[in-house]
């Protein structure tokens, strides 16, 4: 165990210092220059030189790239083109709404995904998973940002029961957290009907059965435990995609989290946001990868 | 063909075949189709308080917020939806072809290089990395195209891989080789046929995920720029007054839906025929 522990944290590292490698290269090989885009566009020749200076982008590219690993190992992702603060007090302070945000979408997701999924493999072939799969691949194929636009006019503009958009009491996070909760749940759905159904065919359940116990207490206690374990384990390798939604998301909802910082980011072409919500989710995904095959030692062999 | 018969026997396959001809058809007969130039913002397609045309009357779907005929956009967004969806998959799966199948060949320390590097892509969120590279590089049709390009070769890679090691191992490779064969005609005459149901099947579900993430890029703004339509950026253009004009999210929504949903369809349908070991899965 502890072995396989190491072994991940190891991986981990390498796959965090490659990943710090391809965002130094797109912060500073890639866009027109760093330095004017600080300083502006009236600045002088001067100030650019200065800037330039400062920021130690007149070294070589390498001395470059291990002072910019020195700071994201002292936790400094650098400071924002547009705002002049520092990008990890920007983070942090955007930082709780959106694990507010991602635990109500979770929540919706897997309470949804795994009622349908069960209930789907309990009448295995029949009407209801027929219907129960229909809709998982129609949930599956739908694009996030039009669910939320139609949940907003529907439930907010026309019917008037939850707010626009905007962040603070439990009724601004019910659209958000269901915008993303229906259509991860598909996936969900899917994984908790394959999984229900694997384990009904095993013999534990059938031995179960002769002993006459009543088919709630099978299903309750003996097959769902064993179902759910990949299920939790599902939910630790989604929260990196889950981010993607969550920029989608905040934005059309107007949700102050770490998602629509990097989507003002985006427009104002504010590098090291970006770069910094980037490795800050692919972080919360690395750890959740480790933290996964603790939950289910099945994975481990992987 | 016995796949082809065997989708057409799928009622859920069909349906997703008929929508995807069905807007193959739209796409490519869109400047005989389109009652107006999709570009021409309309006079007469304002009201007189400059909102947008509801759907009916002279505007079979309503006008956008510029005047311009709504039915017209869609068409021409079709194709746009259709030729990134088809360069994007062709070259991931090209990619993820090439990849793939040199490292679960060659294994040693190319294959495990070249292995560490899709671990290296997997750990970027999808959605995030593309809109990271789509903002940094000036967006355009062929750059989104790339983009997705760059950040769905992934899957398909690690897919032909785990298929290329179990091949290299199945005896009429190792006959082959015994024969004297060389790397190339073992590659290209034994492994690559192989491989080329897996390539179609995530190719095809490629294209569902394509057509969502070039909407969801230009909806942010980062994908394919205005005025050249696609279903996204028409969303996002009347985002604001979606309140007053519904019908600019709902017709564009409703497309990108039914076409993801029709690729997502097939591809599965066709993962099926091919793949019989996942028959009944899932």
């Amino acid at each position: 165990m502890l072995g396989v522990l190491t072994k991940r944290l190891l991986q981990s590292a390498l796959i965090l210092l490659g990943v710090a490698a391809i965002t130094f290269v797109l912060l500073y090989a890639l866009p027109a220059d760093p330095a004017r885009m600080i300083a502006g566009r009236s600045a002088t020749a001067q100030t650019v030189a200065n800037i330039r200076h400062e920021l130690g982008l007149d070294q070589p590219l390498l001395t470059q790239f291990l002072h910019y690993l020195r700071g994201l190992l002292q936790g400094d992702l650098g400071r924002s083109y547009a705002q002049k603060t520092q990008v990890v007090t920007l983070i942090i302070a955007r930082l709780p709404a959106t694990l507010v945000l991602m635990a109500a979408g979770i929540f919706v997701e897997v309470a949804i995904g795994l009622t349908l999924g069960i209930t789907a493999a309990l009448n295995r072939g029949g009407l209801t998973d027929r219907l129960v799969m229909a809709s998982a691949f129609v949930g599956v194929s739908a694009p996030q940002f039009v669910v939320a636009l139609l949940l907003l006019y529907l439930f907010a503009a026309t019917l008037g029961w939850f707010p626009m958009s905007g962040y603070g009491s439990f009724a601004h996070v019910v659209l958000p957290a269901m915008t993303l909760g229906i259509l991860g749940a598909g996936w969900y759905a899917r994984m908790a009907r394959s999984a229900m159904i694997d384990v009904l065919n095993q013999d534990y359940i059938r031995t179960a059965r002769a002993k006459g116990l009543s088919a709630r207490r099978i299903v309750l206690r003996h097959a769902l435990p064993n179902a759910i374990l990949p299920i939790i384990a599902m939910i630790g390798i989604d929260i990196g995609q889950f981010m993607g939604g969550v920029v989608v998301v905040e934005a059309v909802y107007g949700w102050p989290g770490i998602g629509q910082l990097a989507w003002q980011a985006i427009q104002q072409v504010d590098i090291p946001i970006i770069m910094g919500v980037t490795l800050t989710s692919i972080i919360g995904n690395l750890v959740a990868d480790i933290i996964a095959p603790m939950i289910d030692p099945r994975i481990r062999s992987h | 063909m016995r796949a082809l018969k065997e989708l057409a026997r799928q009622p859920s396959a069909l349906f997703g075949l008929a929508i995807i001809l069905g807007v193959l058809i739209l796409a490519l007969a869109a400047p005989l189709i389109a009652p107006f130039d999709p570009d021409n913002q309309m006079f007469d397609g304002l009201t007189l308080e400059g909102a947008p045309m509801p759907p009916g009357g002279q505007f079979l779907l309503g006008t956008d917020t510029l005047g311009r005929d709504l039915f017209s956009r869609l068409l021409y967004g079709a194709r746009t939806s259709l030729i990134i969806g088809l360069v994007a998959n062709g070259v991931a799966v090209t990619i993820g072809l090439f990849v793939g199948i040199t490292a679960g060949y060659m294994r040693g320390w190319v294959g495990t290089l070249l292995m560490r590097c899709t671990d290296l892509m997997m750990a970027f969120p999808a959605l995030l990395l593309a809109i990271v590279l789509a903002a940094i590089l000036k967006p355009s049709l062929w750059i989104v195209a790339m983009v997705i390009a760059l950040v769905n070769w992934v899957q398909v890679a690690r897919i032909v891989y785990t298929e290329t090691r179990g091949l290299v191992e199945r005896d009429f490779i190792m006959a082959e080789r015994a024969l004297g064969a060389g790397h190339g005609r073992i590659v290209f005459r034994h492994i690559l046929p192989h491989l080329i149901p897996t390539a179609i099947v995530w190719g095809t579900l490629g294209i569902a995920t394509t057509v969502l993430l070039e909407a969801t890029l230009s909806f942010l703004g980062v994908g394919v720029q205005p005025p050249q339509p696609s279903w996204g950026n028409i969303i996002f253009e009347s985002q604001s007054y979606f309140q007053a004009a519904p019908w600019l999210v709902f017709f564009p929504g409703a497309l990108i839906l039914v076409t993801a949903l029709a690729f997502n369809l097939v591809g599965d349908a066709l993962r099926d025929i091919l793949d019989p070991t996942q028959r009944g899965r899932g």
